[in-house]
This record gives C-alpha cells, structure tokens and sequence, in this order.
C-alpha cells in the first residue's frame, strides 16, 4: 500500500533473518514496530516463513506454543512497550516450557522525546527477568545476529524463555 | 420459542466423538473439565491459566498443521479476555481452524458472575466481522449436528457459538502439569516427537 512506510533494511536486521534461517525459524509473530519494520519486510518475503501481524502482543506467547506443538519454531517481534502486554502470558511459556524468543526494540531511552514511552521501558528488564525470562541487551549493532543465533539455541534446544532488546541507541533516535 | 438450554458436557462429547485426528485445545476452566469429561487424549492440550490464549494457541498450531483438523473449545469469558486474537485469526483464516465457544454468558470459575455476552455482545457476529469464513449460533440439536458436520471438515475457518445451560457441573480434572501435556501432545503428533522440519 502507498500509504506504508517502508525502509530498508538494516545490516543487523539482515543478520537477524539469517540467525532465523538457520535456526529453522517458521513463524514469526509482530506487531509492528518502527524499528522493526525493516526485519518484519525482510521476514514478509521469506517463503519459508510464515508471519502473524497480532492486535496485542501477548497473542504472539500463545500463537508460538501452538506452533511448538505442531512443531514449528517462531519468534515473537515487538516494540519494548509490548512487554508489559505479555507479564501474566508469560506464565504459560515459563510453567510449560515452550521455548520463546522475544525480539523487542526499545523506546523511552536514548533521545527519547515522548515521557509516556519511559516508565515500560525502564519496567521491561525486570518485568521480563520477574516472570523468569532470560534478557539479553544487545551492545552493539554488529554483535545482533550472534546473539540471536545464541538465544535461539538456548530457547529451542534448552527449553527456555529469552528476550533479546534491542536499545534505542542501537535503532537510533525517533525523528519526527 | 425457546428450547431448554444445551448441556456443555453433552455438547462436548457429540463434538468430539466426531473429532477423528482433530487436534484440540481448551480454553481454561470449564470448558477444560468438558473436554476432559469427554475422555483423555494425548491429541489434547489443557489450559489451566493464561485466560485469553486458546484461540491464539489453535492459530500456530493450525498454521503449523495444515493438513489437520484444529479446534479449540473455550468459554465466553476466556474468548473475551482474548477479543483482539478473533482479528488476528481473521486474518490468517486457516482452513482447517474451529473455533467452538461454551457461552453461558457467565464467569463460572469465579462465582457465576454475568459476562459481557449476556449483556448484548454477540460474539458470533465479532467472529463473523472478523473475517471468518463461517460464524454460527448454535441454541439447538438441530444447529449441533449442523456443527459437528462442518467443524472438522477443514474447509474454511470456523466460528460456533454455543448457548449452554448455566448449571454447576462436577470438575473432570485432566492433568495441570504443562510439560507433560506438551510432551505427550508432540509424541503424538510429530514422528517420533520430534520436529516436523
């Protein structure tokens, strides 16, 4: 549609679609996210991935434990704000043990300009690590794809719930 | 005009006793207990909690089992805790996905309080507005055979909701350990367990 903004894709965001590719990836669950519209493009185009555009991201911890079930790996894209919609759904991944992997990019950090973007940004580590999330915070653009290979490792061979954020320095600043 | 209420257990059990290889999913609460009712199954997976994830839950898996009957049976409560997944659904629209609500227009599991769906939502036309290739209301046996005859033919995304007799009912408890439940379901379903990829 004319009225979608597209951008093009960030080399990090194109080490993120190779570490889902290699990690047999099938579905990807988002809502979307300015920062992430270049990966959510990028996934869009990949025939072997199946993607879910979700109203609320607390849709995508379900959606991906069914997919599990049928036995499809996924990972669940998201703005950091989108964490605070998934606190009590995080408990069916956690006390089942369905492997998660949380791609979210931040706001309310660096530059931000909007203050109702900063309280569920500083609540979003501690909210993820309270419901036993694994957070890891990535440090430096070059470094993103290793990070999410890793995390997807841990998540679908050790059965455990990860959450890559991605800061607001890394994406760079919101311009309006 | 109107009949006497549709008893959930007997519901249930006409339903599933069609299911065939269906996979199935059950929203938490009463309606896990019916479908526990109706006899265990490893093709089944219980929610116990995570209110408004059953139908998210029947999409990945329905995407991911294309070839296979998927449904999911949850109650009024727990489908509009989860309203937003009904336009998520929608829009994927899986051929081979029902959706089959309990509707006593009530919150059984906290006290019987009355629900939005008895209060003027009509979670069938939501479904039908959702984009799903048929919606229903079923008040009757008439409109429950009808149902069973459509919910595992794998023709088109699904949507019934079922008018059912607001009665306590003992609790068929199927297991609560998610491990286990998630296990037993991929040994079923997958070779050997393992991925199908």
């Amino acid at each position: 549609m004319a009225l979608t903004q597209t951008v093009p894709a960030e080399p990090w965001q194109r080490d993120i679609l190779a570490a889902f590719t290699e990690a047999r990836m099938a579905q990807i669950a988002y809502v979307p996210d300015a920062g992430l519209s270049g990966l959510i493009d990028l996934c869009e185009a990949e025939d072997a991935l199946e993607t879910t555009v979700l109203t609320t991201e607390e849709e995508g911890i379900g959606l991906l434990a069914g997919a599990w079930l049928g036995g499809q790996r996924g990972a669940l894209l998201m703005q950091g704000s989108g964490i605070g919609n998934c606190i009590n759904t995080l408990g069916l991944a956690r006390v089942c043990r369905f492997p998660l992997l949380i791609v979210a990019t931040m706001r309310g950090e660096w530059h931000e300009f909007n203050p109702w973007q900063v309280p569920m940004a500083r609540a979003a580590q501690p909210a993820l690590e309270a419901m036993g999330c694994i957070v890891h915070r990535a440090e430096d653009a070059g470094g993103v794809g290793a990070l999410i290979a890793s995390s997807a490792t841990m998540a679908f061979e050790g059965g455990l719930q990860i959450a890559v954020l991605i800061p607001q320095r890394l994406i760079g600043r919101k311009d309006w | 005009m109107a009949s006497k209420p549709l008893d959930r257990r007997a519901v249930v059990g006409q339903i599933l006793a069609e299911r065939g290889p269906a996979l199935v999913i059950s929203g938490l609460g009463s309606p896990t207990w019916d479908v526990a009712a109706a006899g265990d199954d490893a093709r089944n997976f219980h929610l116990w909690g995570a209110m408004g994830s059953a139908l998210p839950m029947g999409l990945g898996l329905a995407l991911a089992q294309p070839a296979v009957a998927v449904l999911v049976i949850t109650g009024d409560g727990e489908m509009l805790m989860g309203l937003g997944s009904l336009a998520t659904t929608g829009v994927k629209a899986p051929k081979n996905l029902t959706v089959v609500v309990l509707d006593n227009e009530r919150y059984g599991e906290t006290g019987m309080q009355p629900s939005h769906s008895g209060l003027g939502v009509d979670l069938v036309e939501i479904a039908r507005g959702c984009g799903f290739a048929w919606s229903m209301a079923v008040g009757d046996e008439t409109g429950l055979a009808e149902l069973c005859a459509k919910a595992f033919a794998n023709d088109g995304c699904g949507f019934a909701g079922i008018k059912i007799a607001a009665e306590p009912l003992p609790r068929t408890l199927p297991s609560h350990d998610g491990v286990f439940l998630k296990h037993r379901f991929r040994a079923a379903v997958l070779d050997n367990g393992r991925e199908n990829q």
